[in-house]
């Protein structure tokens, strides 16, 4: 049992566990929206006495800073008891073109090229990081939500907004991927 | 106690984030180049599963836990907003392999540089509340 949880989950697994914790939270009177977060972590920290848009009662939010803590706790569990550690397994062809782009072929989950001590203490490295979650970060609350609150929930309940917004995340992911990413690796 | 619950989802949340490798920023590469199915078949099975079970909460109004009629809030209606947002999201995606659910997930698992990520993506979220009004909805 625990050898088949250790293995990488099949993708049709994981997206019926996702949509169960998606109707589960609904079932639990609150709704699955991760990036909403960010906002109340702003507000939390005493933003909203000079921005508005963080002046509001954040601690209606406390379920889903719980979730959070809850999802750093699930990270942790799964490095120390039901991973393999052997490196992930992606196409050939992305590992082909990432070696065009001069990062080796995966030895772990994550790229130490990115995410590596070394990596981040250079100037270009901080700054991949710091761009990418400073985008995320704007763009999700700029878009009312991120992959959880629009691409799953949303577009479980039709919304045509939350199709946009996906068709955005494509729109920025692809110029990313194949614009500016082979500029700046 | 009552929060419990909420930690139990999230848990369970971060383990599949981390064993469906959707935490990996291979893993988003892999999709924005159109070089595997899975990512595509994570999203794409919860979120049939997911139109599946919103029809049916609704069809038969079903409750939540104490009773209340499971509400949905439709979005308010807007392009410029949505595409506009998506793409500054999805520039940020591609470049960090994370959207905010992984990103705590990493610093869980190990990967503590990630939290520099997580912390721009606070400082993101601030960024977007001191412009609000100046930015195009």
């Amino acid at each position: 049992m625990l050898d088949i949880i250790k293995q990488t989950w099949s993708w049709w697994f994981s997206g019926a566990f996702i949509a169960g914790i998606m109707f589960l939270l609904l079932f639990f009177g609150q709704s699955f929206g991760f990036s909403s977060n960010l906002r109340t972590i702003c507000s939390a920290a005493g933003c909203g006495k000079s921005v508005k848009f963080f002046d509001f009662n954040w601690r209606s939010q406390i379920w889903n800073l719980i979730f959070l803590a809850g999802a750093i706790l699930g990270g942790f569990i799964t490095s120390q008891f039901l991973s393999t550690n052997e490196p992930i397994i992606i196409s050939y062809d992305t590992i082909a073109d990432l070696a065009k782009l001069g990062l080796s072929a995966p030895t772990s989950i994550q790229p130490p090229e990115l995410f590596s001590l070394e990596s981040v203490l250079t100037l270009k490295g901080f700054l991949i990081l710091a761009i990418g979650g400073l985008f995320v970060g704007f763009g999700s609350r700029y878009a009312g939500g991120c992959t959880s609150g629009h691409a799953i929930s949303g577009l479980s309940d039709l919304q045509l907004p939350s199709l946009l917004a996906v068709i955005g995340f494509f729109i920025g992911g692809l110029a990313m991927t194949f614009l500016i990413i082979p500029l700046i690796f | 106690m009552k929060f419990i619950k909420f930690l139990v989802l999230g848990t369970l949340f971060g383990i599949v984030m981390a064993k469906s490798e959707a935490m990996s920023w291979y893993r988003i590469q892999e999709m924005f180049r159109f070089q595997s199915f899975h990512m595509y078949g994570i999203i794409g099975t919860a979120v049939t599963l997911g139109v599946i079970g919103v029809t049916l909460i609704k069809k038969y109004n079903l409750r939540d836990f104490q009773g209340n009629p499971v509400t949905f809030h439709p979005k308010e209606k807007s392009i410029a907003r949505y595409l506009l947002g998506g793409i500054i999201f999805g520039l940020g995606w591609a470049l960090s392999g994370a959207c905010p659910g992984p990103m705590v997930v990493n610093i869980g698992y190990g990967f503590f540089t990630m939290a520099i990520v997580f912390f721009f993506a606070i400082v993101g979220t601030y960024l977007y509340g001191y412009f609000k009004d100046k930015l195009p909805h």
